[in-house]
């Protein structure tokens, strides 16, 4: 492999958590719903799915499992924020921390009494790579191939989210709801529906997406495996403007640049690695600054204008 | 009438004061832990907190311990510290590097209570610190790894650019370089303790890179697994991560608390106890070689045996000559590093392929 086939394929693994977790986000913050919780979420789903994976030695059903918890929390956060009309940013703050703490409780206390009831240092089944050898080798395109079937899902799922978000009347229907919630309820869309509807979707693809880390990228659990992933996360969401198509270059960027910085620092550089970690923040800030600076820009980008607030019809 | 009740409350109260200080005496030595992990991270934090088993196992009624995990450096530290010292703790262990100032704060608050600190170099009456030349036994892998390598190249996964972790590239180099001079050890940062994905993207990057063995100065066995899953091998650090992850961990260099905490704690019990700076090596049992892998032939071992008695005899691992990167001899033949300049070593020995950041 050369040095190009091999610095795509890491960067394409990496990439494929945050991916599936950034569209999941960008859909539940189009319906005006912002999640912070994106980082317990991902903590959530990736235990739950390592242990059901370990108990069960399915791994379908560890995915199943971890969907359906991201979902709950995601619940939680769309009962919280639209029903109770929460504060979003604190909703979601305690949801991460709940997630981040409850995670770590329940590593140390659901594994085998052979270890100590810990689920650190086990072993289960894990989604390798699909590609046979020959496709391995071919230069770039090999790059794509040589990766498991949660990043081939994602390269159906990119086209996907994006058609629906901008060729179909439910995503129109999404975006109003986003845009516009008094309109969109004056149109007939049933605004708290939609919200819970896509807040629940949003969720289950988050912890979609941190299950993909503890089954596949670095299969087992280890306390807060994400590492500030989530956060990363949600500044992809801005720095792809609320596009999922966009969202593939920023998560590819993110997750590539450890990828590169190591591979960088490995062949004797002289980049200090700190210079490099900084730069998809620089490239957020930007996104932030512009958008702040040139209204029509934010305009034309999408950026969900009732992000953030909640709404009953009554209020004025 | 009065003067009866008055004098009987003065007796009460004489005896309630005197009472609970009988009974202090046989009450248990309160020993406290603050960890800066989780004692699953099998690294680390579990070594300690093996150590602290070891303790109780030790004394068993006569000292009671406690701990706490995930501590994170600053203000929380200092908090949790002072909340033990409160709550009449008799001995406290700090054990990450990051407790060194809130621990000393807190002790000048309790001078009653004895502070002990890993990893340090502030000290006080009563505040001792503690560490191990983990080093020497870094050194022993690096024969291991210095023998087994085929491609002459081994990766070296390493958190922070700080004299603790230099002094151990250093030492595994020339470890390597005693046996194998044409081997060269490639160094990456990943500028964090503890985050699995990190540790494993830089391992998976050394090893794209050509190496074919993997060490590293990390909490966790993310780059072990990683370098077995390419069929490659490594060498553990601070637990004996052939047990998590199976034969392609050559050896680890492995901490040893628990002799160091039962001697401690022993001091304070019998009152001897003083403020100290130990810094130990092999010979004090605080650093060690692990179990070998079956994979190491039965030549290389005798190597290895052969250098540990030399060290365990007094020789120093940075004993002269030696050469910084650039090949000129920083430390002549038969001259020793001396310990001043070990403790805050900032570059590289010749043979690392890097830059101390």
């Amino acid at each position: 492999m050369d040095f190009l086939t091999s610095v795509l394929t890491i960067t394409i693994r990496a990439g494929t958590s945050l991916t599936i977790a950034t569209i999941g986000e960008i859909l539940t913050e189009r319906s005006g719903i912002l999640n912070l919780g994106v980082e317990g979420i991902m903590l959530m789903g990736a235990l739950s799915a390592f242990a059901t994976v370990f108990y069960s030695h399915s791994i379908v059903l560890g995915f199943l499992v971890a969907v359906c918890i991201g979902g709950l929390l995601a619940l939680l956060h769309a009962f919280l924020t639209t029903t109770m009309r929460a504060n979003q940013v604190v909703s979601g703050l305690s949801i991460t921390l709940f997630g981040t703490g409850f995670s770590s409780f329940l590593g140390q206390r659901l594994g085998p009494a052979t270890n100590n009831f810990r689920l650190v240092g086990l072993r289960a089944e894990r989604i390798a790579p699909l590609a046979p050898d020959w496709a391995k080798n071919i230069p770039i395109l090999g790059a794509f191939l040589n990766q498991d079937i949660m990043t081939y899902a994602v390269y159906l799922l990119i086209p996907l989210a994006w058609f629906f978000l901008y060729k179909t009347r439910p995503g129109l229907w999404l975006r109003s709801v986003g845009e516009d919630p008094q309109t969109a309820d004056a149109m007939g869309i049933n605004v708290a529906k939609t919200r819970y509807f896509y807040t629940i979707i949003g969720g289950m693809l988050i912890a979609l997406g941190g299950a993909h880390l503890s089954l596949s990228y670095t299969p087992g659990w280890s306390e807060n495996i994400t590492g500030g992933r989530g956060w990363i996360v949600i500044a992809l969401v801005i720095f792809s403007m609320w596009n999922p198509a966009r969202a593939v270059w920023g998560a590819l960027l993110f997750g590539g640049i450890n990828a590169v910085q190591f591979r960088l620092q490995a062949s004797g550089t002289s980049i200090p690695a700190n210079f490099l970690n900084m730069l998809p923040y620089v490239g957020t800030i930007v996104v932030l600054v512009l958008m702040t600076w040139w209204e029509a820009l934010s305009k034309k980008v999408g950026a969900p204008a009732a992000l953030g607030t909640s709404y009953m019809r009554e209020d004025k | 009438m009065k003067k009866i009740i008055l004098g009987l409350v003065a007796m009460l109260m004489v005896v309630s004061l005197v009472l609970p200080a009988t009974a202090q005496a046989k009450k248990p030595l309160k020993v406290a832990f603050v960890y800066i992990g989780p004692p699953g991270d099998l690294g680390w934090t579990y070594e300690h907190e093996r150590g602290r088993l070891a303790v109780q196992k030790y004394f068993g009624d006569k000292i009671e311990t406690k701990y706490v995990e995930n501590v994170p450096e600053g203000p929380d530290a200092e908090r949790i510290i002072r909340q033990y010292a409160i709550q009449g703790f008799d001995v406290i262990f700090a054990t990450s590097f990051g407790y060194m100032d809130p621990t000393y704060a807190v002790a000048q608050e309790f001078p009653n209570v004895i502070f002990e600190h890993c990893s340090g170099y502030k000290t006080a009456p009563n505040m001792a610190t503690y560490f191990g030349r983990i080093e020497e036994a870094r050194y022993l892998t690096g024969i291991i790894a210095g023998r087994m390598t085929k491609s002459n190249k081994i990766g070296y996964v390493a958190a922070f650019g700080i004299p603790e972790v230099v002094r151990g590239i250093n030492g595994f180099t020339l470890g390597v370089r005693s046996v194998n001079p044409n081997a060269k050890v490639q160094v990456v940062w990943t500028n964090t303790w503890y985050d699995p994905v990190k540790e494993r993207e830089a391992a998976v990057a050394l090893l794209d890179a050509g190496c074919d063995i993997i060490a590293q100065h990390q909490d966790t066995t993310e780059p072990q697994k990683a370098a077995q899953e390419r069929g490659k091998l490594s060498i553990g650090y601070d637990s004996d991560m052939g047990k998590f992850v199976g034969d392609t961990v050559l050896a680890s260099a492995v901490w040893d608390w628990g002799t160091y905490y039962i001697a401690t704690i022993q001091n304070v019990l019998n009152g001897t106890w003083k403020t100290h700076a130990f810094w130990g090596g092999l010979k004090d049992n605080i650093a060690g070689l692990s179990a070998l892998s079956p994979r190491v032939p039965a030549s290389v071992k005798k190597e290895v045996e052969g250098a540990q008695k030399k060290i365990m005899s007094g020789w120093s691992i940075f004993t002269g000559p030696i050469k910084d990167q650039s090949g000129k001899v920083v430390y002549k033949s038969g001259e020793v590093i001396p310990d001043d300049k070990q403790l805050s070593m900032d570059w590289f020995v010749e043979g690392v392929v890097g830059k101390v950041q």
